[in-house]
């Protein structure tokens, strides 16, 4: 190599700054471009919703649409309760704790995204093999504290942000 | 080419010719020269033109009266069907045309597979080809979705979930995706949107699909290479032409039946219930054309692995032409290929079934079993069998076995050996 091929010259430096500076430029153009397809303020103003449990008695369950997605809100009986808390661990595909999915002192109350972690079905109640929710789209089974038991779903039915605002009212969101 | 002396006769032509040379092109397409031996599974590349072209005005003139908005969708879509003037036509034409489009297109896909024209010096014919019939299955989804019926709704809901298997981004991408946070308005929009586009996007690829194919000139079900023209050859224009345009006919006809006797038979009832986010129907399928990769998804219990072995099972068609080891390219001329071929296309066939079944007891061990098969034909047979296969003598030329009666393939034989 001759040493006017090593040596960096005007030439190669402006060079490297137009390509730097275009680069930057025509990222700063398409990132609108992308970004556009998230959802606007609109879709975010939904995100929180109050819903009104007064009328859920034992062993029932209510759908609330948040964010365009079904809430299972199930209000469960002792037997259940403890039903949930008498698997072992080892059993689940996603192991977790009922007590972990449900507030503090208000065990009965299951307030779950009603959406199968598979691909997104609304999995049916009172179904399936472990006296929970049964999807039927692909066969995933989740049990009474909403944890997947069986299936192609990889993760336990989530649990939403919510808190209690009252004993009678809940906030999702 | 044969046709860089075309002269237009006239004065203006010449002048505009001189300026931009699409009569040139007019001439290179009318005498292209064309093995005089393609039977009628050659016929398929001009259907398939003839089906874009239909799905393109069909879909133009719905998108005058259709309205891409969730609480309008679905009702305008009812309005298409009673009030406007032949809608009904149209829209049916437009549905039965999306399912006619992939059965020509599979009848395409597997005759290229029997013999031999995804190999050299065609590979990157065979990739446009792969390219444009991903395109098409991407159109073919989002227009499933826009009447915004319980299986557009839920259908939507399942695709755009596959994305969220990709680790750590999976989630922002599909939310991404939907512009909102479930399968919603900003969905249907968007998807109205890109339906529109990509049919556009697969005209341009087949363009260059074309383009591609009139380098080396068409395979042959012989599969040798000829010279061009020769004796072997016959114009395009008439003689492909007047072919093309008979089993487009027949083809016509099959559409037609669809059509006017059995519109709705390709799809699903449970679309004709406006979208419900609330409730998935029991029993969720995807189009006919897309129940093999369904069934290959659901035959997996885990759902990343799932994923990735249905988009694996349409990716390695794109290193086909580099996993098939054998020089010869004809099928005819592969006793052992030709069995493995058609054992193919009943494992495809069965997926495609068993896609449409429950997924449990012994359709899941089909399922399992067809996968299983699907893979090792591509990764382990087809290359092995190149290798092992002791092919049959091919002729020299395709006038050959007419002159000589077939059965004096001693001059081939000599070829095939140095082959």
């Amino acid at each position: 190599m001759s040493k006017e091929e090593k040596k960096v010259n005007r030439r190669d430096f402006l060079f490297t700054a137009s390509y730097t500076i275009g680069a930057v430029g025509v990222g700063a153009v398409i990132w609108p471009m992308i970004d556009q397809m998230n959802p606007d303020k609109a879709q975010q103003a939904l995100a929180t919703t109050e819903v009104d449990i007064s009328q859920v008695e034992p062993g029932k369950s209510i759908t609330v649409l948040w964010r365009g997605k079904p809430i299972f809100v199930k209000r469960r009986t002792p037997g259940e309760i403890q039903e949930a808390r008498a698997v072992n661990l080892d059993d689940l595909p996603d192991p977790q704790n009922d007590e972990e999915r449900v507030k503090e002192g208000k065990d009965e109350w299951l307030v779950m995204l009603g959406v199968c972690t598979h691909l997104g079905c609304v999995p049916l109640k009172d179904k399936g093999d472990y006296n929970g929710w049964f999807c039927p789209c692909h066969g995933s089974h989740y049990d009474v504290s909403g944890r997947v038991r069986k299936g192609p779903a990889p993760t336990n039915m989530e649990i939403p942000k919510f808190e209690f605002l009252d004993n009678n009212t809940i906030k999702i969101g | 080419m044969s046709d860089q002396e075309y002269i237009p006769k006239s004065k203006a032509a010449k002048w505009f010719n001189d300026r931009l040379p699409l009569l040139t092109l007019g001439a290179h397409l009318t005498d292209y020269p064309t093995p005089k031996n393609l039977n009628y599974w050659w016929t398929f590349g001009g259907i398939l033109t003839f089906c874009l072209i239909t799905q393109i005005v069909t879909g133009i003139v719905l998108a005058m009266h259709y309205v891409a908005h969730a609480d309008l969708a679905f009702g305008s879509v009812e309005h298409i069907m009673r009030n406007v003037n032949y809608g009904w036509l149209i829209r049916y034409i437009h549905s039965n045309g999306a399912s006619m489009f992939f059965l020509a297109v599979y009848i395409h896909i597997f005759r290229s597979l029997f013999y031999g024209s995804y190999k050299s010096p065609r590979e990157i014919i065979w990739i446009l080809g792969l390219m444009i019939y991903l395109l098409m299955m991407a159109a073919a989804f989002l227009g499933y979705v826009l009447p915004w019926g319980q299986m557009s709704f839920w259908g939507a809901t399942v695709i755009t979930n596959l994305f969220s298997a990709i680790p750590l981004v999976g989630e922002s991408i599909t939310t991404w995706l939907w512009g909102a946070y479930s399968v919603d308005n900003p969905t249907l929009n968007r998807f109205f949107s890109l339906h529109y586009l990509f049919p556009f996007l697969i005209l341009g690829l087949v363009v260059l699909h074309i383009w591609a194919l009139h380098i080396p000139g068409n395979n042959n079900p012989v599969g040798i290479d000829i010279k061009k023209p020769s004796k072997d050859t016959v114009p395009f224009h008439p003689y492909i032409t007047i072919k093309d345009a008979f089993a487009l006919l027949v083809f016509m006809i099959i559409f037609a039946g669809f059509v006017f006797f059995t519109p709705n038979v390709l799809g699903h009832s449970d679309n004709y219930i406006p979208a419900n986010p609330l409730v998935t129907p029991a029993h969720i399928v995807p189009e006919w054309y897309l129940l093999p990769f369904y069934a290959i998804l659901r035959s997996v219990p885990d759902k990343l692995g799932g994923v990735i072995l249905m988009f694996s099972a349409i990716f390695i068609l794109f290193v086909l032409p580099w996993l098939d080891t054998s020089k010869v390219r004809s099928a005819v001329f592969r006793p052992l290929y030709r069995q493995f071929f058609w054992i193919l296309v009943i494992d495809v066939l069965m997926l495609g079934y068993v896609g449409a079944m429950p997924a449990e007891g012994v359709y899941l061990v089909l399922a399992r079993v067809g996968t299983i098969y699907y893979f090792l034909h591509f990764i382990v047979i087809l290359p092995v069998v190149g290798l092992l296969e002791k092919t049959d003598p091919i002729p020299m030329s395709i006038s050959e076995p007419v002159m000589t009666g077939g059965a004096e393939p001693s001059l081939a034989r000599k070829l095939n050996e140095k082959v």
